[in-house]
């Protein structure tokens, strides 16, 4: 502002043209600091523009009913079939086996280290927590594969070395740490007020727990939920490890099966031609994983909005 | 005190200290309170006025490093409220309370008053619709809520929060309702709607209301206690302490020359 | 009904209370526990399993087609070299972005897009990262399967947790010190350059370090660029003769060098059907766990110490 009214002037003072002068880097840095800012919204466009344009590449070759109806996903076969169900199937069983864990085992840690553990308790349950979340999932693959698998076959002598199963159990606890901490901070954020409400009526800590303390918390409950889905549908090299990789439309945990981004790990480390119509399956399949994590977070936010807190 | 309406004891604080870890924060109270009448307590802040008033229902227990001395004597049955050998959650079964900010449960106006029922393991759908009903016409509710029962308690006024939070302690027929400033966070309009209740209620329940307020305290109680730095310093028949107190500090903080 | 409550039946009731809550917090703990037993399991397992293959050697050899002599050194250098560019291109890139959303930015639509954005690329499984980086560094760029288009991948990957950090940093320090220094003259960038950024850095720094432990055992997105398994070779270091025809390379050419990182080799390795590489995969595991916890035991020992030092 002060440079517009002094750019006017005939004469300007070294003052003035000093403030001019920083009032010009000022505005040059905050303009360098916007762009690192829109890195972030370069890099979804960036997505959106990659998996949209080699899809419809994608798409010019093979019909979109075929894509969703097809019973058989053999893209590099001579007898090419492109049904993208048989790689959502694997993905669906594999992230239910996971939910199933991580989703009551989460929680239960949740309410236990909020309602519950003792403060010492806690401060040494979270780092630990936060260290089992940064194991780096080609380590969960390797537990999968060589301890998992080997101790469910045990159990169930007629489990094939590579299983949904073995994947998704410890996918699932692979996602225990993100929900449980999430959904902790959720119910410590639930006021003391309403607590002691449901204690002075005569409640007990469970009681007042599951009936006060987690309703109040329901969204933030909700939103790690969906964090949770979106990290098991995403989840790469625990399925590539442990999985197996051949396609397989199945809706049993215990048969092998690729997944949406099993599939893609696999035909990246073949030697696939820049613009073969191999190439770009693996994008047709990203953009279906993308919409598919798309759908959760959706689901989630109206979810949200839907159960906000009342507190 | 040898009036002929001489009431007899609800319950009785003897010799009663409390700590926060080190810091003692009452000192040796010595006070009854009589039963179906309204006792208030009253003083400047951080006379320790909450604290007492929540070692009844032993809310202090839910944090750590708190403890009790002496007794808090219960009657007809004289137990000793404070006792280790008393769990609190039986404590709070038979003593009720309300809460300085209404602090409605995320819940429908119909399980807000039917929770402390199902604490006690009340499941029997008849049985509840009359509770809750009758819990409301007592907290004065009722018409105002009747037919929306299944909306959420948190959508209310908050003088209507406030009336259902004493609708929830009522339902479970306590025999001691404990008032913590219960209208601090109200309008004047809901506040004499809270007033006019707790002189209601006095006819069912035994009352110890906490107050910054000593017009209120005035209006609602029989009896007041002057509380000061933790110590009580004086207690009596509401009348007599806010018109003739014994005790110079509790006539400077009436007039107005304190607190 | 209520009144006809004995004692007795209260006291009995309170007791199944208990007793429910008592065994809730025993599944509590056991859940805990099931969480510290796995890591436990894991780390001892690959300890015991790959104990064989942890000497030297492991360090200073190249993948092989013999599992015992098989070792790790292309992968921690690419490692290593991978996490550098990360660095470097994420750590001012996120700092700026958080410095802008917290001090600069007005309350508009365009901020407004950019913070759901940047929530929502939390959420996106980072196999598509891989293949945004396929489309864009590889492709498009022409940069190929080096070191550079991982690096810069990864970067974008932990870009929303250095930002957010960065902005939770900035928001930990009082508006007073804001105030204190604008009010002496000091322009908007001044502020930053002299007070807040010094003030946030120890929960900027926390933040970097948890990005890069992500980072670092992220295998997805780079295989989806197409990293090879199997490297033989180091990038060529600065100045160094590489060719047979003596020319030596320039300071950056190894950002442009094919290469490979430690949970690609871990991968490659478990996919053999040659039991005697789950060895090798158990002491690659072991040194990559290594690795990432004492990362996140650093950022965590940051954090706690942080809590305490906090005078304002």
């Amino acid at each position: 502002m002060s440079q517009n009214n002094i750019s006017g002037l005939p004469q300007v003072s070294d003052r003035l043209a000093k403030n001019a002068m920083r009032h010009v880097s000022e505005r040059l840095i905050e303009f360098v600091l916007f762009a690192a800012a829109a890195v972030s919204v370069l890099t979804t466009v960036g997505i959106v523009y990659v998996l949209v344009t080699e899809s419809i590449h994608f798409f010019q070759n093979v019909p979109i009913s075929d894509f969703l109806t097809d019973t058989q996903w053999t893209p590099l076969f001579d007898d090419a079939h492109y049904g993208i169900m048989v790689l959502i199937s694997g993905t669906l069983v594999s992230s239910g086996v996971a939910l199933l864990v991580a989703i009551p085992m989460g929680t239960i840690i949740a309410i236990y280290l909020s309602e519950f553990a003792n403060p010492k308790v806690r401060e040494v349950a979270k780092p630990v927590l936060e260290l089992l979340g940064g194991i780096p999932t080609i380590v969960f693959g390797y537990f999968a594969l060589l301890i998992v698998t080997p101790l469910l076959q045990t159990i169930f002598p007629e489990l094939p070395g590579f299983s949904l199963l073995s994947a998704g159990l410890v996918m699932g606890i692979m996602i225990v740490p993100y929900i449980a901490s999430l959904s902790e901070d959720a119910m410590r954020a639930v006021p003391m007020s309403m607590r002691e409400g449901s204690y002075a009526m005569g409640a007990t800590k469970l009681h007042t727990a599951i009936h006060v303390v987690v309703p109040a918390a329901v969204s933030g409950l909700a939103a790690s939920y969906i964090l949770g889905i979106s990290r098991a549908v995403g989840e790469t090299m625990i399925l590539a490890v442990a999985a197996g990789m051949q396609p397989n439309l199945t809706w049993n945990p215990m048969e092998p099966a690729a997944t949406i981004t099993s599939y893609i790990v696999q035909v990246a480390l073949g030697d696939l031609p820049h613009g073969s119509i191999g190439y770009q399956t693996i994008f047709a399949a990203g953009l279906t994983l993308l919409l598919i994590t798309l759908a959760f977070n959706i689901a989630g936010q109206w979810m949200r909005r839907r159960f906000r807190e009342a507190y | 005190m040898q009036t002929h309406d001489q009431p007899t004891l609800k319950a009785e604080a003897r010799n009663f200290n409390f700590f926060y870890g080190e810091a003692q924060a009452l000192k040796n109270i010595n006070m009854p309170i009589y039963d179906k009448k309204v006792t208030a307590l009253i003083g400047p802040s951080g006379c320790g006025k909450s604290t007492y008033l929540r070692s009844f229902n032993r809310m202090h227990d839910l944090y750590p490093g708190n403890r009790y001395e002496g007794e808090i004597r219960f009657f007809p049955d004289n137990t000793n409220l404070l006792s280790p050998e008393v769990d609190p959650i039986e404590v709070r079964m038979r003593v009720g309370m309300v809460f300085q900010k209404p602090n409605p449960f995320p819940k429908t106006i119909f399980e807000n008053v039917a929770y402390g029922l199902r604490v006690r393991g009340e499941n029997n759908k008849r049985m509840l619709d009359d509770k809750v009903e009758h819990a409301l016409r007592g907290a004065a509710i009722w018409d105002e809520v009747k037919d929306r029962l299944q909306d959420l308690a948190p959508n209310l006024s908050g003088g209507q929060q406030q009336r259902l939070c004493i609708a929830r302690a009522l339902a479970t027929d306590p025999e001691l309702l404990l008032f913590d400033e219960p209208t601090s966070a109200l309008d004047p309009i809901a506040t004499g709607a809270i007033e006019e209740l707790v002189h209601e209620l006095k006819k069912r329940v035994t009352i110890l209301i906490v107050t910054h307020n000593m017009q209120q305290a005035a209006r609602v109680s029989d009896y007041t206690a002057y509380m000061y730095l933790g110590e009580m310093i004086e207690f009596g028949k509401t009348d007599e302490i806010f018109i003739k107190p014994k005790e110079k500090r509790t006539e400077d903080y009436i007039t107005g020359r304190m607190g | 009904m209520q009144k006809s409550m004995t004692t007795e039946q209260i006291r009995a009731l309170i007791a199944r209370g208990k007793l429910k809550d008592r065994i809730f917090q025993a599944l509590g703990i056991v859940c805990l526990a099931l969480g510290l037993l796995v890591i436990t399991l894991l780390v001892g397992d690959m300890l015991i399993r790959g104990l064989e293959r942890l000497n030297l050697d492991f360090f200073t050899n190249f993948a092989s087609r013999r599992a015992a002599q098989s070792g790790i050194l292309s992968a921690w250098v690419g490692t290593i070299l991978v996490m550098f560019v990360t660095a470097l291109a994420a750590v001012p890139l996120g700092v700026a972005a958080g410095i802008y959303l917290e001090e600069y930015a007005k309350r508009n639509w365009i901020t407004e897009i950019i913070e759901i954005n940047i929530t929502n690329l939390a959420a996106v499984p980072s196999i598509v990262y891989g293949l945004l980086a396929l489309g864009i560094f590889v492709y498009t760029f022409g940069f190929g399967q080096s070191i550079l288009s991982a690096g810069l991948t990864l970067a974008l990957l932990i870009l929303p947790i250095v930002i957010v950090s960065t902005r939770e940093a900035i928001r930990a320090i009082p508006a007073m010190i804001r105030e204190g220094s604008m009010a002496v003259g000091a322009t908007r960038w001044q502020t930053c350059r002299y007070h807040i950024i010094p003030y946030a850095m120890p929960g900027i720094l926390t933040g970097v370090i948890i990005g890069l432990a992500r980072a670092i055992g992220e295998t997805a997105p780079i295989i989806t660029i197409g990293a090879l398994t199997f490297i033989a070779f180091l990038p060529p270091a600065p100045f160094t003769v590489t060719g047979a025809d003596g020319i030596s390379a320039g300071l950056f050419d190894w950002v442009m060098s094919p290469f490979t990182v430690m949970p690609i080799q871990i991968f490659n390795w478990t996919s053999r059907p040659d039991p005697a590489f789950e060895i090798n995969a158990a002491a690659a595991g072991f040194v990559l766990m290594a690795m990432v916890l004492s990362m996140n035991a650093v950022a965590i020992y940051l954090r706690y110490k942080m809590r305490k030092n906090i005078k304002w």
